[in-house]
C-alpha cells in the first residue's frame, strides 16, 4: 500500500512556507492554511450576513443571527448574567471548532481539530483563563473549591488530592474528547473508502453505503463536539465565577 | 423606527411562519429527539472512558513528577494512580448524577441534581 493511501496519511502536517524563530519551527503548514480558511469563512459568514441587516431577516442573516442567539442562550443558561463579558470568547471558540470540523468534512481538506496539539492548546488556554478568573474573583477563597462543604476534616488529606486531580483532568478530557472524535471518524471514513476500492464492483457498494451514512454521522458529530466544547467551557467558567 | 414597510414585512413573515408551523411537527416532540440530544449511548460511553483515562493520566503525571523530585520512586506514583482512578470515578459520578458536565459537589449542584434527577442524568 502506497504511503498516500494510509488511513492516517490525511493527518500528516506538511510545512508549506518553512519559517524558524530561533530553534522553534513556526512553519506555515497545511494545518495553518485551514485555520486561516476557517477564520476567513467565519468572518465572511457573519459580516456579509449582517451587511444589510433587516428587521425581517433573509436566509443568510437568519443563520448568522441563529448562531449568535444559540451561544448567547447557552451562556445565559449555564453561566447567568455574569457570563456576558465572556460571550465573545465562547462564541469564537464555538465557531472556530464548528467551522474547522465542517471544513474537515470537505474531501482533500485538512481537519485541524483532529490534532491533539490544537485542541489541547485551546483547552489549556481555557483552563488557565478560567483558573485566573476564579482566583482574581475569589482570591484565596478559590481554594475552597478543592474542599467540598460538609465533608469531615479528617477526610481532607484524601479528598483534596482527588479534587485537584479531578480539576487538572479537565483540560485533558476536554481536548481528548474533540480530538479523538475527529481522528476516529476521519480514519474510519478513509478505511471504508479503501474497502470500496479493494472490493471492487462485486461488493464495493456495501462499504459505500456505509460511508454515506457515516458522512452524515460525522457532520452531526462536527456540530455536537463544537457544542460540547462550548458548553464545557461555559460550565468551567460558571464554576470559577460562582464557586460553591 | 418601524415604518409601514417593515410592518408589512413582519406581518408577511408572521403568516408564513404560521403556515410553516402548521405543516411541520415540533421536532422536540418527535420520538427519538431526546436520544439524539444526548448523543446516544455510544457518546455517553465515550465520555465516561475519557473522563477516567484523563484523570488517571494526571495521577500518573503528578506521581511521576513528585517521585523524580523527592526520589521516592515508585511509591508516590502508585499512590497517585489510585487517587487518579478515584478522581476519574468521581468525574463519572458527577457526569451521571443529574447535572451533566458540572464538577464539584456543591449545594447548587445538589439542587440542580434534584431537579434534573428525573431526566436520567445527561
Amino acid at each position: 500500500m502506497a504511503a498516500g493511501q494510509s488511513p492516517l496519511a490525511q493527518f500528516e502536517i506538511k510545512p508549506l512556507i518553512p519559517m524558524k524563530l530561533g530553534e522553534i519551527d513556526i512553519s506555515f503548514t497545511n494545518s495553518s492554511v485551514f485555520m486561516v480558511v476557517t477564520v476567513v469563512s467565519i468572518s465572511l459568514f457573519l459580516i456579509m450576513g449582517m451587511r444589510r441587516a433587516q428587521l425581517v431577516p433573509g436566509r443568510w442573516q437568519s443563520m448568522a443571527e441563529l448562531s449568535y442567539v444559540f451561544i448567547a442562550n447557552l451562556v445565559r443558561d449555564t453561566v447567568g448574567t455574569q457570563g456576558r463579558p465572556y460571550f465573545p470568547f465562547i462564541f469564537t471558540i464555538f465557531m472556530f471548532v464548528l467551522v474547522g470540523n465542517l471544513w474537515g468534512m470537505v474531501p482533500y481538506s485538512f481537519t485541524f481539530t483532529s490534532h491533539i496539539v490544537v485542541t489541547f492548546t485551546m483547552a489549556f488556554v481555557i483552563f488557565i483563563g478560567v483558573t485566573i478568573i476564579g482566583i482574581v474573583k475569589h482570591k484565596l477563597h478559590f481554594l475552597t473549591f478543592f474542599m467540598p462543604p460538609g465533608v469531615p476534616i479528617y477526610m481532607a488529606p484524601l479528598l483534596i488530592p482527588i479534587e485537584i486531580i479531578s480539576y487538572l483532568s479537565r483540560p485533558i478530557s476536554l481536548s481528548v474528547r474533540l480530538f479523538a472524535n475527529m481522528l476516529a471518524g476521519h480514519t474510519l471514513l478513509k478505511v471504508f473508502a479503501g474497502f470500496v476500492i479493494s472490493l471492487g464492483i462485486a461488493a464495493g457498494w456495501l462499504p459505500l453505503v456505509f460511508i454515506v451514512a457515516l458522512t452524515g454521522l460525522e457532520i452531526v458529530i462536527a456540530f455536537l463536539q463544537a457544542f460540547v466544547f462550548a458548553i464545557l467551557t461555559c460550565l468551567y467558567l460558571n464554576d470559577a465565577l460562582h464557586l460553591h | 423606527m418601524v415604518d409601514n414597510n417593515d410592518r408589512d414585512a413582519l406581518n408577511a413573515l408572521d403568516s408564513r411562519l404560521k403556515n410553516a408551523r402548521d405543516h411541520v411537527q415540533d421536532p422536540l416532540n418527535q420520538p427519538g429527539a431526546e436520544k439524539a440530544e444526548k448523543g446516544g449511548a455510544l457518546g455517553l460511553a465515550f465520555r465516561v472512558s475519557v473522563e477516567i483515562v484523563s484523570a488517571v493520566a494526571i495521577g500518573v503525571g503528578i506521581g511521576w513528577l513528585l517521585d523524580g523530585w523527592l526520589e521516592t520512586t515508585p511509591w508516590l506514583m502508585v499512590v497517585f494512580i489510585v487517587l487518579g482512578f478515584a478522581a476519574g470515578i468521581l468525574n463519572v459520578y458527577r457526569l451521571a448524577t443529574g447535572f451533566g458536565y458540572a464538577a464539584g459537589y456543591t449545594e447548587r449542584d445538589e439542587q440542580a441534581g434534584d431537579k434534573a434527577g428525573t431526566d436520567e442524568g445527561n
